[in-house]
């Protein structure tokens, strides 16, 4: 598990809007990347042509090229949706399913890739998933309850159980914590740190502190003004785009000048 | 100076305040006021012929065997209809509200609504004159081939006025209320829910089953109920369609008669306490549609838990 993207000269258009211009970063894999930027710079946007999520809105589209261990997702004949199962997201809003119960939450994604498997495979994987997003033990009890009966922090970390249930190769987060208090942060940032482990992991976060806790790579978004796309202005080591940035955009965002 | 500054502030806004949760009291008192006057209304004219000598009734049996018949041949019209209508009122929904590109989508939803605003009467035309005569070689066929099905007994009715045709029709009339309803519910389904299940890598199709039809299943029933509260009081369709006649299994043959239609039919010709036996079949499909929905929203209740309105 867990592979490597190379992003070459990508632009992303709405219609015929640019709205993120010309983006080359290599991600490696099994580390954690952060995505900051002041509103409107695109990374949420970049983020999402990440999986081809954008695809779900209307008019926009892609220019380039977004190798997954040198396999572009936009090749000819790829499918979306095999993308989707190998590069699972996590959103800003916690999402879980309401209809379903939290283990039927954590299995929706098996049940869709590989329709039929036994109960005990289930189960193992239903207690494995919710280990693994540090869940396992608030809901053990609780299994068959519905997954929207729970708080605001563990329903974001049964969507991660839910992504990585489905054992993908790279995780990525739209801003997961944005809508949580500053316990439940902690908790899905201490998750994060794991995760890293056996997975490439792609963060956008508002949260400079955020950035500088878990990421070990951070990418720095901006955006020249209203109308103009958004860019990708410093990417290195998070320690240096935090002490020492080589771009004085990057130094006026991340000590707080701007945005 | 003992006046408290806060007892006499925004008088204006309580006014409205006042006049509104009156208004909205009014209203909601006025439904029930109406439908107990409705209920007293039927049940007073109901009772004359509930205890009527059956000599006096038409066809000479006491009202409770003969509106049996009535209330079988109701619901297998209704039934008819809901089987036919739901599954293609549904899968029109879903295609103009997540599959058709936007343009045809709006055109084919303003046709939806255009189509539930043609008069029962027209439907009821159309059924007698067009799809009767071309739904006899299909009778014929079932009639040989599944004769040995209690509802395919034949022989075939020759001018196809039947139980069958009718439940046709009244699923052509009612599709576009379901259609229209549930349209309006799968649009409602979150962004949210939509995407979490296409990032997990699901197909449209796979994303619809796991995100739309949960989110929209109480909207489908209550959608639903709307038709069949159509379906089932449906009287001008029914009387032109339907030769009616007593009760029998087959579909295919003229027999059967439902409540609506029967009173439509046989009132001008009433008098004396066989009105007062229509009043009671009457009173009969408003207890049948009563309790119908009672049974609907039962069953929507049973899964609260899960319906995410939490």
């Amino acid at each position: 598990m867990s592979k490597r993207i190379d992003v070459a000269d990508l632009n992303v258009y709405y219609g015929n809007f640019l709205a993120v211009e010309d983006v080359n970063i290599n991600i490696d894999a099994k580390t954690v990347t952060a995505f900051i930027g002041p509103s409107g710079c695109g990374k949420s946007t970049f983020l999402r042509t990440l999986n081809r999520m954008h695809e779900v809105i209307p008019g926009a589209r892609v220019e380039g090229k977004v190798m997954l261990d040198g396999d572009n997702l936009y090749g000819s004949g790829v499918d979306p949706v095999t993308v989707r199962s190998q590069i699972g997201m996590v959103f800003q809003r916690p999402n879980p399913f309401p209809t379903m119960s939290i283990r039927d939450n954590v299995l929706a994604g098996i049940k869709l890739n590989n329709k039929r498997i036994s109960k005990s495979d289930a189960d193992g994987i239903v207690e494995s998933s919710l280990q693994g997003a540090n869940l396992w033990n608030e809901v053990k009890d609780r299994l068959d309850k519905p997954g929207s009966g729970l708080s605001g922090g563990q329903q974001q970390r049964l969507c991660i159980a839910r992504t990585i249930a489905v054992k993908p190769e790279v995780i990525l987060m739209d801003e997961p914590c944005s809508a949580l208090d500053p316990i439940s942060t902690l908790a899905i940032e201490d998750l994060i740190n794991e995760l890293k482990n056996d997975y490439t992991v792609v963060i956008v976060t508002h949260n400079m502190q955020q950035a500088a806790r878990v990421s070990d790579k951070t990418a720095f978004f901006n955006i020249a003004g209203t109308g103009k796309p958004g860019k990708l202005i410093e990417y290195a080591e998070t320690a240096t785009i935090f002490s020492n940035p080589s771009v004085k955009a990057t130094e006026d965002y991340v000590s707080g000048r701007f945005g | 100076m003992s006046s408290n500054a806060l007892t006499d502030s925004g008088s204006a806004g309580r006014a409205g305040d006042k006049i509104f949760s009156t208004a909205a009291m009014v209203a909601g008192s006025l439904i029930l006021f109406v439908l107990f006057c409705v209920a007293v209304f039927l049940v007073k004219e109901s009772i004359p012929a509930l205890t009527a000598d059956p000599a006096d009734l038409k066809g000479g049996v006491s009202f409770f065997a003969h509106i049996g018949a009535l209330i079988v041949g109701t619901l297998i019209a209704a039934a008819i209809a809901l089987l036919l209508a739901t599954p293609v009122a549904v899968g029109v929904a879903l295609f103009i509200s997540h599959y058709a590109p936007r343009r045809l989508a709006q055109g084919l939803g303003y046709i939806v609504d255009l189509l539930a605003a043609i008069p029962s009467v027209i439907y009821g035309a159309w059924g007698v004159t067009v799809l009767a005569p071309a739904l006899v070689p299909p009778y014929v066929w079932l009639a040989e081939n599944a004769g040995w099905i209690p509802l395919f007994t034949g022989p075939a009715s020759a001018t196809g006025k039947t139980m069958l045709t009718a439940g046709v029709v009244l699923a052509v009339m009612i599709m576009p209320i379901v259609t229209s309803l549930s349209r309006e519910i799968f649009l409602q389904t979150p962004k949210l829910h939509e995407e979490a299940a296409l990032a997990l890598g699901a197909t449209r199709w796979e994303m619809v089953r796991v995100a739309v039809l949960p989110f929209a299943r109480p909207g489908i029933v209550s959608a639903v109920m709307l038709g069949l509260g159509r379906a089932l009081g449906e009287t001008m369709a029914i009387a032109l369609v339907l030769s009616s006649g007593p009760m029998i299994a087959s579909l295919i043959q003229s027999g059967n008669q439902t409540i609506a239609a029967e009173i439509a039919l046989a009132f001008p010709e009433s008098s004396g306490v066989q009105t007062n036996a229509l009043f009671a079949a009457g009173l009969v499909l408003f207890v049948i549609t009563l309790a119908v929905n009672m049974v609907a929203r039962w069953i929507v209740a049973r899964h609260k838990e899960f319906s995410g309105a939490n």
